[in-house]
């Protein structure tokens, strides 16, 4: 077990490194220099210099990634240079909206498809299964983005059950989880959807079990054979579809966010690229590759834990 | 083909999306209304009004004529990616798995890992963000997404096939790998690939429509559905068809294509087909 924890350790640091370099030269390459955007047309050359020395651009690329990826490790993300304050402090401002929007949608898609994964595979072939699998066809049919405008529609404007938009901080947690509500039903819905297929299917596949049969065989009533050995079994794929799911809830964020002008890290990304801050862009999309990879490691290690079978491979 | 005819999944659609391919087809020769000029005293028209089958949007464009030339926009984006993901995605799935365990499938597949563990549309947004807001753009993002999708399944499918003994057989006729891949595996990945082509298809539209929404996708005038969902958003309140008929485009599109993906995959793998699902 340890050994096995050791070799994904091994390949999660790989992957962080090659993706810190993969980030930081793509976002090099954009044409367009931050300091003489920063300073407009009309800014004189030495000026420029001046400005470019100050926020560390005039040292060799390869000395400036360094310096960006040794800060990261410390939690040092670098300085905005549109705002001039520490990435890090901006990161964490944005964070408390962003993760639990994230774990908000997380939850709800997960109430909505256990149940529904569950019913439709228990009574596969009934009305109730053709219904809950017709509507997650839907449900991956449908933008989210456009799901929360309707819902905005529908519950801010004409019922006005919620606000149309905007966060009103975590000083009442009541009113900022309301607020978070609607989009992260948006949020909710594609992955609920996915979540409840695949619940499903691998029900229906634990369910045609031999060791299913030997329980029912041996007198376990339906339910005790569900419970006891039929969702625990089927739960493998459903982690790694969560787990999956965790990269796509990150990006869905991104666009919800601007629907619903949540001042989350979507948000962060999307002004610090209109306004040239490229370390703010390098270092947010790190944190978000960063989460994917921590999740899905995390993922790989439950696996391990719940299934020995599984340590050895790979 | 008559099997595929008979599935009702696939038959439905293949109705859905053909609709739309035909919609943005006959756009290229004609469209109910001129898109690219501007038509105030005909502007926000309800649908079925005066001439307007889905009506106007603030610009007194024809909303139908709109989502016509967008289904050209969306589906062009959406095949190039697709196409982008086979080209790449294959020859080196193929290669990964007639080289198994070598240091050439292990760079691969690590590669691979790496692009998944950047979610899509956080590439899609980089690459867009630095590189400008363009239909090029927003392709090359969602289809550098695509490759890995299909150089896994590729690679997976071709592992089982290089066991089996008529590729021995091959080998004993002295085919090199290369050979063995585009002769004999590829021929028996197909079915595979057109099944995921879909899938990849329909989530292209998706990110697509997601990437014009948020300014990112195809610049005006270009039309785009993602772009007229944006324009819709501030008017919601007093002309709510503007933002319902191209989202319901989107959705149909999107439906018709994981329907006939559905269907394809029903037919095409005798496994499920026996067990009836």
């Amino acid at each position: 077990m340890l050994r096995y924890i050791l070799s994904r350790l091994q390949s999660l640091v790989l992957s962080l490194i090659v993706a810190s370099i993969v980030i930081f030269a793509t976002v090099e390459v954009v044409p367009g220099d931050p300091a003489s955007f920063m300073l407009g047309m009309n800014a004189q050359a030495d000026t420029i210099a001046a400005l470019r020395e100050q926020l560390g651009l005039d040292v060799p690329v390869w000395q400036r990634y360094l310096h960006w990826a040794t800060g990261l490790l410390g939690g040092d993300f670098g300085t905005s240079y549109t705002y001039r304050t520490p990435i890090s402090e901006m990161i964490a401002e944005r964070l408390w909206i962003s993760l639990p929007l994230a774990i908000y949608a997380l939850t709800l898609s997960t109430l909505i498809a256990f149940p529904a994964g569950i019913l439709a595979a228990t009574r596969r072939g009934s009305a109730t299964d053709v219904g809950v699998m017709g509507l997650t066809q839907l449900g991956v049919a449908i933008p989210n983005f456009w799901f929360a405008m309707l819902m905005v529609l529908v519950f801010a404007i004409n019922l006005r059950w919620f606000s149309a938009g905007g966060f009103p901080g975590w000083d009442n947690p009541l009113l900022a989880i309301k607020a978070l509500t609607l989009p992260a039903i948006a949020l909710a819905l594609p992955q609920a959807s996915i979540l409840a297929r695949v619940m499903r299917s691998a029900l229906l596949d634990t369910l045609s079990e031999d060791y299913v049969r030997t329980a029912r065989a041996k007198g376990l009533t339906r339910r005790q054979t569900l419970w006891r050995h039929a969702l625990r079994n089927a739960l493998i794929p459903v982690l790694t579809i969560i787990g999956l799911q965790f990269s796509f809830l990150m990006a869905g964020a991104i666009i919800i966010e601007n629907v619903f002008f949540l001042p989350g890290l979507g948000r962060l990304v999307f002004q610090a690229i209109s306004q040239r801050d490229l370390i703010v862009v390098e270092s947010v999309v790190m944190l978000l590759v960063f989460a994917v990879i921590l999740v899905n490691f995390a993922v790989d290690i439950a696996y391990a834990i719940v299934d020995p079978r599984l340590r050895g491979t790979r | 083909m008559k099997a595929l005819l008979f599935n009702r999944n696939f038959a439905i659609g293949l109705l859905l999306t053909a609709v739309f391919v035909a919609g943005a087809l006959i756009s290229f020769v004609w469209t109910p209304y001129d898109t690219s000029g501007v038509d105030i005293a005909n502007k926000l028209k309800k649908p079925l009004s005066d001439g307007y089958l889905l009506g106007t949007d603030h610009f007194g464009r024809d909303i139908l004529s709109m989502i016509m030339v967008g289904a050209r926009t969306s589906i062009a984006v959406a095949f190039v990616a697709v196409g982008i993901g086979i080209v790449i995605g294959v020859p080196l799935g193929l290669a990964a798995a007639a080289s198994k365990g070598s240091l050439m499938d292990e760079i691969i597949m690590r590669s691979n890992d790496l692009v998944f563990a950047f979610p899509s549309l956080v590439i899609a947004i980089l690459i867009t963000a630095i590189f400008g807001p363009s239909a090029l753009n927003a392709i090359i993002a969602i289809g550098i997404f695509n490759v890995p999708v299909f150089a896994r399944l590729t690679r997976g499918a071709a592992l089982s096939l290089w066991q089996r003994d008529y590729i021995l057989s091959a080998r004993v006729a002295g085919k090199g790998p290369a050979r063995i891949s585009f002769e004999h595996i590829l021929p028996n990945v197909t079915n595979l690939l057109i099944v995921q082509g879909t899938i990849q298809f329909s989530l292209g539209i998706l990110a697509e429509a997601g990437l014009s929404y948020v300014g990112l996708g195809a610049q005006p005038p270009i039309p785009s559905w993602g772009r007229m969902l944006a324009e819709s958003q501030t008017m919601i309140s007093f002309a709510p068809h503007m933002a319902l008929l191209p989202g319901l485009a989107i959705v149909f599109t999107v439906l018709g294509l994981n329907l006939m993906g559905d269907g394809l995959r029903d037919v095409f793998d005798p496994r499920i087909r026996r067990e009836k699902r």
